[in-house]
C-alpha cells in the first residue's frame, strides 16, 4: 500500500509540476480571493487583522475544491483506471497517494497565502509552532476529505457542481478549527487553540482511515 | 393483509394525534410564567427536532449500513434510506423555521450563531447534498452504494460538527426533558402534551416515509420497465445487443 501511495503521489506531483495548473490557476485563485475579501471588508487595518485567519482559510477551502477536482480528473480517465488495474495498484494506496500529493499542493498554497495575509492584512507570526500545526493538519484533512468525496461525486461532468455541495458542509469544522488555531499562531487570539488542533487531528485521522477503507469500493462502482 | 391495514392506519392516526396535540397545546395547556404563549412552541419544535435529527437520520444511517453489508444488501434499504432523508430534510427545515420563530421573542433575533442552530443548519445542507447525489444518473446499485457511503460519512461527521460548534459558541437553552441530571423541567399536562407531540410527529414521519417509499419503489419499477421495453424494441429491430 505504501509503495503504491508513493508511486501515485510522485505521479500526481510530476503531472502538476509539468502542467503547472496549480501554479497558474489554483494559486492565483487563492490570492484573488484574499484581494476580494479585502475589497469587501474595506481598508480598516484592525478589521482585516481580526478577520485574517478566517479569510485565509476560506481562500484555502475554496482553492482546495479546485485542487480536489483537478486531482480526480487525473484519475477519472478510462486509460488511467485501466493502467492502475493492470499495475495491480492497491486502491487504498491510490487514495493515500492522491491525498498526499494534494496535501503537498495545499501546503504550498497555504505558505503563499500566509505570505499574502502578512503583507495585505498586516498580521505577523506570533508562534511558528502553532502556525505550522495549523497549516499541516488541515492540509491533511482537506485532502483526505476532498479525494474521498470527489470519488463519491461521480464523473467529471457532475463533479464540478456536486463536489462543493458535498464537501463544504463536511469541512465546516475544519474551517472553524483551523481559523481558531491560526488565530493563536498569528497572535490574533490566544485561548483554547490546543483543543482545536486536537479536533483537526481527529478529522484528519478519521478521513484518512475512511478513505483507505472506502476509496476502493467507490472507484469500482 | 395486517401489514397493509397497519400501514393505512398510520396516516389517519398521526393526523388525529397531531390535531389533539394542537388542541392541547393551543387551548388546554396554560401559558408559561416566563415565556407566556410563546411556550406553546414547545409542543412543536422539540418534536420536529427529535424526528429530524434522531429518527430520520438515524434510520438513514442504519438502512445505509444494512445496504452496504453484503448479507443484507437490498435496494429496499436504499429506498428506505432515501425516503427517510427526504422526509428528514423537510423536518429539519421545519425545525429551523420554528426555532427561528421561537428565537425572535426570546433572543430578540431571527437567527443567532448558536451551536445547535448552526449544527442543525449544517446537517440540513449535508443531507441536501445526499439528495443531490441521488439525482446523479447512475445504475441503481451504483447510486445506492454512493448514497449509502455518503450517509454513513455524514453520520460520522455529525459528532465532529456538533463538538466544533459547541466549542465555537452556544446560547441555546438546555434540554427540557433529557437534560444531564435527567430531571425534567416541565410537569403535568404540559409534560403529557409534550410527550404526545413526540408520538404524533414520529407517527407522521412514519406515514410520510411509507408513502415516499412506495413512490420510490414505483419509480424503480418504472425505470426497470422502461429499460426492458427499450431492450425489447432493439431486439425487435434485429439489432445486435
Amino acid at each position: 500500500m505504501w509503495r503504491d501511495a508513493l508511486l501515485i503521489a510522485r505521479r500526481d506531483l510530476t503531472i502538476e509540476l509539468r502542467s503547472k495548473v496549480g501554479i497558474w490557476q489554483i494559486l492565483p485563485f487563492g490570492l484573488l480571493a484574499l484581494f476580494l475579501f479585502a475589497f469587501a471588508l474595506g481598508p480598516s487595518t484592525d478589521l482585516l487583522k481580526a478577520s485574517a485567519p478566517g479569510l485565509f482559510w476560506l481562500a484555502v477551502l475554496f482553492s482546495s475544491i479546485l485542487a480536489a477536482q483537478r486531482s480526480l480528473n487525473i484519475e477519472g480517465s478510462v486509460a488511467t483506471r485501466e493502467a492502475n488495474r493492470l499495475l495491480g495498484l492497491d486502491p487504498a494506496g491510490v487514495f493515500l497517494g492522491k491525498a498526499a500529493a494534494m496535501a503537498v499542493e495545499l501546503l504550498v498554497l497555504e505558505v503563499v497565502l500566509l505570505l499574502g495575509i502578512v503583507l495585505l492584512f498586516h498580521v505577523a507570526v506570533a508562534s511558528w509552532l502553532y502556525v505550522a500545526a495549523a497549516l499541516l493538519l488541515p492540509a491533511i484533512g482537506l485532502s483526505a476529505a476532498g479525494v474521498l468525496y470527489g470519488s463519491l461525486a461521480g464523473g467529471a461532468t457532475t463533479r464540478s457542481t456536486l463536489l462543493p455541495i458535498l464537501v463544504l458542509p463536511v469541512e465546516a469544522p475544519v474551517l472553524i478549527a483551523a481559523s481558531k488555531s491560526l488565530s493563536r499562531g498569528l497572535g490574533v487570539a490566544t485561548a483554547g487553540a490546543e483543543r482545536w488542533l486536537v479536533l483537526l487531528a481527529i478529522f484528519s485521522v478519521v478521513y484518512a482511515v475512511l478513505g483507505i477503507a472506502l476509496y476502493g469500493p467507490l472507484e469500482e462502482s | 393483509m395486517m401489514r397493509t391495514a397497519l400501514r393505512k392506519s398510520i396516516g389517519p392516526l398521526s393526523a388525529v394525534l397531531v390535531a389533539v396535540t394542537a388542541w392541547l397545546g393551543l387551548v388546554v395547556t396554560p401559558p408559561d410564567r416566563d415565556q407566556g404563549d410563546y411556550v406553546r412552541l414547545v409542543y412543536l419544535h422539540p418534536a420536529l427536532a427529535w424526528v429530524a435529527l434522531y429518527v430520520a437520520f438515524g434510520m438513514a444511517a442504519v438502512c445505509s449500513l444494512l445496504y452496504l453489508w453484503k448479507r443484507t444488501r437490498s435496494l429496499r434499504f436504499d429506498r428506505l434510506a432515501a425516503s427517510a432523508v427526504e422526509v428528514g430534510v423537510v423536518f429539519t427545515l421545519l425545525t429551523l423555521v420554528t426555532g427561528s420563530i421561537w428565537g425572535r421573542p426570546t433572543w430578540g433575533v431571527w437567527w443567532t450563531w448558536d451551536a445547535r442552530l448552526t449544527s442543525t443548519a449544517v446537517l440540513a445542507v449535508l443531507f441536501l447534498g445526499y439528495l443531490a447525489l441521488r439525482r446523479v444518473p447512475a445504475e441503481a446499485h451504483v447510486r445506492a452504494r454512493r448514497s449509502a457511503v455518503f450517509a454513513l460519512l455524514a453520520a460520522v461527521n455529525v459528532p465532529i460538527i456538533h463538538f466544533s460548534v459547541i466549542w465555537w459558541q452556544t446560547l441555546h437553552q438546555g434540554a427540557t426533558v433529557l437534560n444531564p441530571n435527567l430531571s425534567p423541567t416541565i410537569h403535568g399536562l404540559m409534560a403529557w402534551t409534550l410527550l404526545l407531540s413526540f408520538l404524533a410527529f414520529t407517527l407522521l414521519f412514519a406515514w410520510m416515509v411509507t408513502v415516499r417509499y412506495e413512490i420510490e419503489t414505483l419509480r424503480g419499477d418504472d425505470e426497470q420497465a422502461g429499460l426492458a421495453a427499450a431492450i425489447a424494441a432493439r431486439r425487435a429491430e434485429g439489432a445486435p445487443l
